[in-house]
């Protein structure tokens, strides 16, 4: 292998880069957002970025996430290929009414006439003790919108590789980054390489149970399967990496194989992308399940602020293990 | 006071018709006493108790049709007499079978275990004990509240049938289940793809072909259907199904499966029978058993299972226990029909259309009703001479349909 092939990079440095690579090679794309220039980002994903593109390209907005969320996608609407930063989930329900009502619809509601090919890139999750009003998870909330596509990259090659048909793509693609992968190191190069955006993942091969996952909850996930080997249970784990459209197909042959399914996601129960995933495991594979699927969530509750109540509301390797030596009928 | 109810005899039963009492109130019974008779699938069944007492109630009626589970009688005792029984372990099944095909099987009267259908089990476990035949009323769960999950299962199957005979039926369920995903007929034409190349691949087929006079057998059809209505009639393929079942029970060698390099003949008679579907592609689920029921009974389970076939409904044991396979093309097919055998069975039986035709009858050319039927049998498990002698007896089943 190439020397120079392999060296060890953040999830941080992965987005950065592949924004960067971005520009470089279509003149169409730019970034905006709150703080992303001057600062350099408030997670210091575009540190940098500012003195390398200017101002033309790297443009700092006012806190008005419903009014540089609309600037993105007319832009978009108008032929350039934008980048919105919003801050985080929490911040996005103010730009809500643009996401929903008007980039998931306009190339509906104009019978084909426009398409939007905005990528918007979101912050999400909680255990920073941001309290209740910063730590949401609302990914699965999106999810449930047509016209949108959502994609949650948990592993760094994803974090790089995913940008780029996300900006070729010509409809809105929302990009969710849990806060806590930005420092989340691995050997990657970026070479430039894109990934799919279609399709779910194993991360880790397994035959007792399939543990479906996203983001966080794939590397929480993975640790658990470490420790279910260790008594015998060979779990496989199922990044989805993208929300909407669910790659059924990933999901079904892994349960289908496993006959056992746990959904593990920082998200709500009621209503939540795992309810989905659950329903949909259920309306296909009743026959071939030999227990309950089950669900790894966080708790019905605003996130607490008190580290150890954060900690306790969040789905932990601790739980996942436990719910899956619980299931019925186990082998090991 | 004990509670006499009707007993469960496989996961498949869920009710059955009391045919009539031996006993009646104020008769003192013993354990093993046969208290009475009823009518399942399986055929009459003597019910037999495992206690002593009295019989102080007789709930059910005669010819009353009752769900597993359900109280059919009191049986009065005294206490200790009853702590004692109630102690005692649920005994297990006695099932005989007499020479003359009817089932006898006593059963506890005192069945301590919830009927099958009221049980926790998994979907994948059902499913496991319907492929595996196993009774889920016998199975032990380890899962909460005994729950039985597939491993349970498969420890029973692993246990009662021996290694071997688990590993085959596990064989034979997932060639079924690869060939009957009737949700997806893409995947229906890769696996029927899957089966057919192997059979041609594996299997020396040799074909043998006679024509059958159909006069009799058409006549006798005639004579019975000339009293029913036009869904009551009895067609042609029932009398085939009921002929090669017959034929079958003299030629047993061409009954069963060719696996691990030796021929194992079957002791029941299941003949599949390869239905197309609208949308393409075939099922091939059987008649259980079918040397053992009448026409009448064939008749009613075949066209069931024809709308069934259809609309995607069959039940995996109908698909997973044929024994030999009939194809046949119908009133408006080929004349003949050279089929292959579906593995892992060894023989399959073709019938092309009935048409008149000019044979010689008794020096004589006359216009008959003919029917073709051919035979693909597997070389390796039996040889042309076997083949010959049940197409042979098969054509003596049709001359005689009377006794068919």
């Amino acid at each position: 292998m190439n020397k120079i092939a392999q060296q060890t990079i953040t999830y941080r440095q992965a987005v950065r880069d592949a924004m960067r690579e971005a520009m470089k090679k279509d003149e169409r794309v730019f970034l905006m957002g709150e703080d992303v220039g001057r600062y350099g980002g408030c997670f210091n994903v575009s540190e940098g970025m500012l003195q390398e593109f200017g101002e033309d390209r790297i443009i700092d907005t006012p806190l008005s996430e419903s009014g540089f969320t609309g600037c993105g996608i007319g832009a978009a609407v108008a032929g350039m290929r934008p980048i919105v930063e919003i801050m985080t989930v929490n911040f996005s329900l103010l730009a809500a009414d643009q996401i929903i009502n008007t980039a998931a619809v306009l190339k509906y509601m104009s019978g084909g006439q426009f398409n939007v090919p905005v990528v918007i890139r979101i912050a999400t999750g909680g255990g920073k003790q941001l309290a209740a009003q910063h730590s949401r998870s609302l990914e699965g909330w999106y999810a449930h919108i047509p016209g949108l596509k959502i994609l949650t990259p948990a592993m760094v090659e994803d974090a790089y590789g995913m940008l780029g048909p996300a900006l070729e793509d010509p409809d809105p693609v929302l990009i969710f980054e849990n806060t806590l992968l930005y420092n989340y190191e691995s050997e990657f190069f970026s070479n430039g390489t894109t990934v799919d955006i279609d399709r779910a993942k194993i991360r880790r091969e397994g035959s007792d149970v399939s543990i479906i996952t996203y983001g966080i909850g794939v590397h929480k996930s993975l640790k658990a399967a470490e420790q279910l080997a260790k008594d015998g249970i060979s779990a496989e784990i199922v990044d989805l990496r993208i929300l909407r459209p669910l790659d059924n197909e990933t999901i079904f042959s892994s349960v289908r194989k496993t006959s056992r399914a746990v959904v593990v996601d920082e998200g709500w129960h009621s209503g939540g992308i795992s309810a989905e995933i659950a329903a949909r495991i259920t309306e296909d594979l009743f026959y071939d399940l030999d227990s309950p699927v089950e669900r790894v969530c966080g708790a019905e509750v605003p996130a607490p602020y008190a580290k150890h109540l954060e900690q306790a509301s969040l789905p932990q390797t601790e739980d996942i293990v436990k719910r899956v030596k619980k299931m019925g009928g186990i082998y090991g | 006071m004990g509670d006499f109810v009707m007993p469960s005899l496989g996961s498949q039963m869920i009710e059955a018709k009391l045919v009539q009492w031996h006993v009646k109130p104020g008769d003192k019974v013993k354990k093993g006493d046969i208290i009475g008779e009823i009518d399942t699938e399986k055929g009459l069944i003597d019910i037999e108790v495992f206690e002593d007492g009295t019989i102080t109630e007789l709930r059910a009626k005669e010819g009353e049709t009752i769900p597993v589970g359900s109280v059919m009688a009191i049986i009065g005792g005294d206490k200790e007499h009853k702590a004692a029984a109630q102690q005692k372990e649920v005994p297990a099944e006695e099932k005989k079978i007499k020479k003359n095909g009817k089932q006898e099987v006593t059963v506890s009267a005192r069945e301590k275990r919830p009927p099958v259908h009221r049980m926790k089990a998994s979907p994948l476990a059902r499913r496991v004990a319907e492929d595996l035949h196993v009774d889920l009323g016998k199975v032990k769960g380890s899962g909460p509240e005994g729950t039985i999950h597939k491993k349970d299962v498969e420890a029973y199957a692993r246990e009662t049938k021996g290694e071997e005979t688990f590993k085959k039926e596990i064989e034979m369920a997932a060639h079924v289940s690869a060939a009957t995903e009737a949700k997806a007929p893409k995947s229906m034409r890769q696996s029927i793809a899957a089966a057919m190349s192997r059979s041609n691949r594996e299997i020396p087929h040799y074909y043998l072909e006679t024509e059958i006079d159909m006069t009799a057998a058409m006549d006798r059809l005639e004579e019975i259907n000339r009293k029913r209505a036009v869904n009551e009639r009895i067609l042609p393929p029932v009398l085939l199904i009921k002929a090669v079942a017959n034929a079958l029970t003299e030629v047993p060698e061409l009954n069963g499966f060719w696996t691990d390099e030796v021929m194992h003949v079957e002791e029941g008679i299941h003949i599949g029978f390869a239905i197309s579907l609208r949308q393409g592609g075939l099922v091939i689920p059987a008649v259980l058993n079918a040397d053992m029921k009448s026409l009448d009974e064939i008749r009613t389970e075949f066209v069931d299972m024809i709308m069934r076939a259809r609309e995607g409904h069959l039940k995996s044991r109908e698909i997973s226990s044929a024994t030999i396979t009939i194809t046949s093309l119908g009133e408006r097919g080929a004349e003949k029909v050279f089929g292959v055998i579906y593995p892992p069975q060894v023989a399959l039986v073709g019938f092309g259309r009935i048409s008149p035709k000019p044979i010689v009858v008794d020096g004589l050319i006359g216009i008959r009703p003919v029917l073709s039927a051919t035979l693909a049998g597997d070389h390796r498990a039996t040889d042309g001479h076997t083949g010959s002698r049940f197409l042979e007896k098969l054509n003596e089943q049709l001359q005689h349909p009377e006794k068919v």
